[in-house]
C-alpha cells in the first residue's frame, strides 16, 4: 500500500483522533505536573501558588512565572526520606522482578511443551487471573496472610509452626504480593518466545551429546531472551511505582515512592511535592520505559 | 521429541497454576461463609449476599463503576481501532514514533503517575471533577490496550479480501463494512471487554479523577478493606469475579466462533 503516500482526509482523521486524546490526556498533562513541581504549597484552593491566568494581564502573568523555583525539587533531593522511598523501592521492585521471573520461567516452559491442542487453554488459564479484580487479588492475600490468616491457622493446625508467622504488614508480604499479581506479565512474553523455539535444536544438541542442562543454558535460555528481557520490563516499571500492594500488604514502615506519592497528595495535601516525587519517579523509569518501548516497536515490526 | 507431557512439567503446571488460583478461590469460597470473621469457618450460609443488597453505598458504588466502565470501553474500542489503523495501515507518516511511544507508554506507566498527571490537568483546567473525568482517565488507559489487540488482528488479516472486493466495484466504504469490520470484529468485541473489565477494576487513577458523589466500586472496597476483612467484601468480590469470568468466557466464544471462518 501507499507506503509514503500523503494520507487523505479521513485517514488523517482516524489517527488525529486517538493522537489528539492522547496528547491532551496523556503527554500534555505532565508539562503541568513540572509546573506545579516548580509551584509552593499554599493554603488554597487549589493548594500551590502560582495560579497562572491572563485576567491579571501579561506583566502579572510574566512576574509570577519569575516566582517558580526548584525549591520543591531541592527540598526533595535534600531529605533522607524520598531517597530512602525510591532506594527501597527499586530494591523491592528488583527482587520482586526476579522471584517473578524465577517462578514464570519453569512453568512458561512447562506451558511451551505441552502437547498442542492444550496449550491455548493453558495460556487462557494463565492469564485469566488478570482480568479479576487486582484489589480482590491483594485481599484475598490478607486473609492468606493475616496473624490470624488461613497460612497461619493451616501450619498451626499441622503443627507445622507453634507460634503463628508474622508475614502481613512486612516487605516479605509486598514482594509476595507483587510476584502474584504481576505473573501473567512474565508468563505471556515467556510462553510466547519459549513456544516459537524449534524443538529440533534440543535433539540436535543431544545427539551431540549435551546433557538437558547444557542444552537448556547454550540454547533455550538465551533463544528465550528477548521474552525475558520483555518479562522484566512489564513488570519491573509498574511495580516500581505500585501504590496499592505496599499500601494494603506492606507495614507502616514499608517504604515504596508511590506509597510516599499518595501519602503527600492525599494526606497531607502538597501538591508541589506530590508533583516533584513523580517527576523523579518519571526520570527514575525513563530508562527501562525507552527500553520496553524500543521492544514493542521491534515486536510490531516482526 | 516426546508425547505428551512429562510428570516434572505436570507437576510444574500443577504447582503453578494452584499459586495462581487457589486464592481466588479462598476468596469465593469464604464468602458463603456463615461467621462474621472471615477466616473463621461457620458453616454455610449466602446471608452476605442479602446484606451486600441492603448496602445502599455499596450499590451506588457499583452503579456508578458499571456505567463509567461501559462508557470508557465503548470511547476506547473507538479510539484504540482508529490508532490500531493508524499503526498499521497508515505506512510512515509524521511523528510516527512519538505516536506509538504514547500508545505504548500507558500500559506499565505507574498508574499514580497517569493519576496524578490528569488530575492536575482538571485542576489547571478548572473542570470540576466526577463521572466523565474517571471515563476520561480510564479511556485512556483503555485505548492503548484496545489499539493492542486490534493491531494483532490488523497484522494477521488476508488483504487480498479487500483488494477483491474494491475489484469486484465495491467503494472503499462499503469494502470496509462489508469485509474489514466483520473481520476485526471480534479483536474489538475483546478490546472493549479488555477496557470494560479493566475500568471496572481500577482504584489508583479513579481515586485522583472522581469527585464528590463519583465513588466507584474499587475505592468502596479499598476503604472496606482498610478498616479490616468482612465476608461481605468476599460476597462482592465473588460477584465480580463471576462477572469478570463470563465476559472472559463471552470474548473466547466470540473470537472462536469467528476466527475459523476468516482464515
Amino acid at each position: 500500500m501507499s507506503a509514503r503516500a500523503p494520507l487523505s482526509g479521513l485517514r488523517r482523521m482516524v489517527l488525529a483522533a486517538p493522537a489528539l486524546w492522547l496528547f491532551l490526556f496523556f503527554l500534555a498533562p505532565f508539562a503541568l505536573v513540572l509546573k506545579i513541581a516548580l509551584s509552593k504549597p499554599a493554603i488554597a484552593q487549589p493548594p500551590y501558588e502560582p495560579t497562572f491566568s491572563l485576567i491579571e494581564g501579561w506583566q502579572a502573568l510574566w512576574d509570577k512565572i519569575g516566582t517558580l523555583s526548584f525549591d520543591t525539587f531541592a527540598l526533595v533531593i535534600g531529605d533522607d526520606l524520598y531517597l530512602a522511598a525510591y532506594l527501597s523501592s527499586l530494591r523491592l521492585a528488583a527482587i520482586a522482578t526476579l522471584l517473578t521471573l524465577l517462578i514464570a520461567f519453569p512453568l512458561s516452559l512447562a506451558m511451551a511443551r505441552a502437547p498442542k491442542h492444550w496449550r491455548t487453554a493453558l495460556v487462557m488459564l494463565a492469564i485469566a487471573p488478570f482480568w479479576t479484580s487486582f484489589l480482590i487479588r491483594i485481599y484475598a492475600w490478607i486473609m492468606l496472610l493475616k496473624e490470624e490468616g488461613l497460612i497461619n491457622k493451616l501450619l498451626l493446625s499441622l503443627g507445622i509452626i507453634s507460634t503463628p508467622l508474622s508475614i502481613f504488614a512486612t516487605e516479605g508480604a509486598v514482594l509476595i504480593g507483587i510476584v502474584y499479581s504481576y505473573l501473567p506479565f512474565m508468563i505471556l512474553p515467556l510462553y510466547n518466545a519459549l513456544e516459537r523455539q524449534d524443538p529440533s535444536l534440543l535433539e540436535a544438541a543431544s545427539d551431540l551429546g549435551a546433557t538437558p542442562l547444557t542444552s537448556f543454558w547454550t540454547i533455550t535460555v538465551p533463544l528465550a531472551r528477548s521474552g525475558i528481557f520483555a518479562g522484566l520490563l512489564l513488570v519491573f516499571i509498574p511495580a516500581v511505582g505500585e501504590f496499592v500492594i505496599p499500601d494494603l500488604l506492606g507495614g507502616s514502615d514499608t517504604l515504596m515512592i508511590g506509597r510516599t506519592l499518595w501519602n503527600e497528595f492525599f494526606d497531607n495535601r502538597d501538591w508541589p511535592t506530590a508533583s516533584a516525587v513523580a517527576i523523579f519517579l518519571l526520570v527514575l523509569l525513563i530508562a527501562p520505559l525507552m527500553n520496553y518501548e524500543r521492544q514493542q516497536m521491534k515486536e510490531a515490526v516482526r | 521429541m516426546k508425547r505428551g507431557l512429562s510428570p516434572l512439567h505436570l507437576a510444574v503446571l500443577a504447582a503453578g497454576f494452584a499459586f495462581l488460583y487457589v486464592p481466588i478461590a479462598l476468596v469465593v469460597i469464604y464468602s458463603f461463609n456463615a461467621s462474621r470473621l472471615v477466616t473463621v469457618w461457620g458453616g454455610f450460609s449466602t446471608q452476605w449476599y442479602v446484606s451486600l443488597f441492603a448496602n445502599e453505598q455499596l450499590l451506588q458504588a457499583a452503579s456508578i463503576s458499571l456505567r463509567v466502565a461501559l462508557a470508557s470501553a465503548a470511547l476506547s474500542t473507538v479510539l484504540g481501532t482508529c490508532a490500531a489503523f493508524a499503526l498499521q495501515r497508515f505506512g510512515r507518516f509524521p511523528a510516527r514514533t512519538l505516536f506509538t511511544g504514547l500508545l505504548y507508554a500507558p500500559l506499565v506507566m505507574p498508574e499514580v503517575i497517569i493519576g496524578l498527571a490528569l488530575l492536575l490537568l482538571f485542576v489547571g483546567l478548572g473542570i470540576d471533577r466526577g463521572f466523565w473525568t474517571i471515563v476520561i482517565g480510564h479511556t485512556t488507559l483503555g485505548l492503548c490496550f484496545v489499539a493492542v489487540v486490534v493491531q494483532a488482528r490488523l497484522a494477521g488479516f488476508d488483504r487480498s479480501l479487500e483488494e477483491a472486493a474494491q475489484d469486484l466495484g465495491a467503494s472503499p466504504a462499503r469494502t470496509f463494512r462489508a469485509i474489514t469490520l466483520p473481520l476485526i470484529a471480534p479483536a474489538m468485541a475483546a478490546g472493549f471487554l479488555l477496557a470494560f473489565t479493566i475500568s471496572l477494576d481500577d482504584f489508583v487513577i479513579a481515586s485522583f479523577t472522581s469527585g464528590p458523589g463519583s465513588t466507584t466500586l474499587p475505592m468502596r472496597i479499598y476503604s472496606q478493606v482498610r478498616l479490616g476483612l468482612t465476608p461481605e467484601i468476599n460476597a462482592i468480590s465473588t460477584l465480580l469475579i463471576g462477572i469478570v469470568g463470563l465476559s472472559l468466557l463471552a470474548a473466547t466464544v466470540i473470537n472462536r466462533l469467528k476466527a475459523p471462518s476468516v482464515r
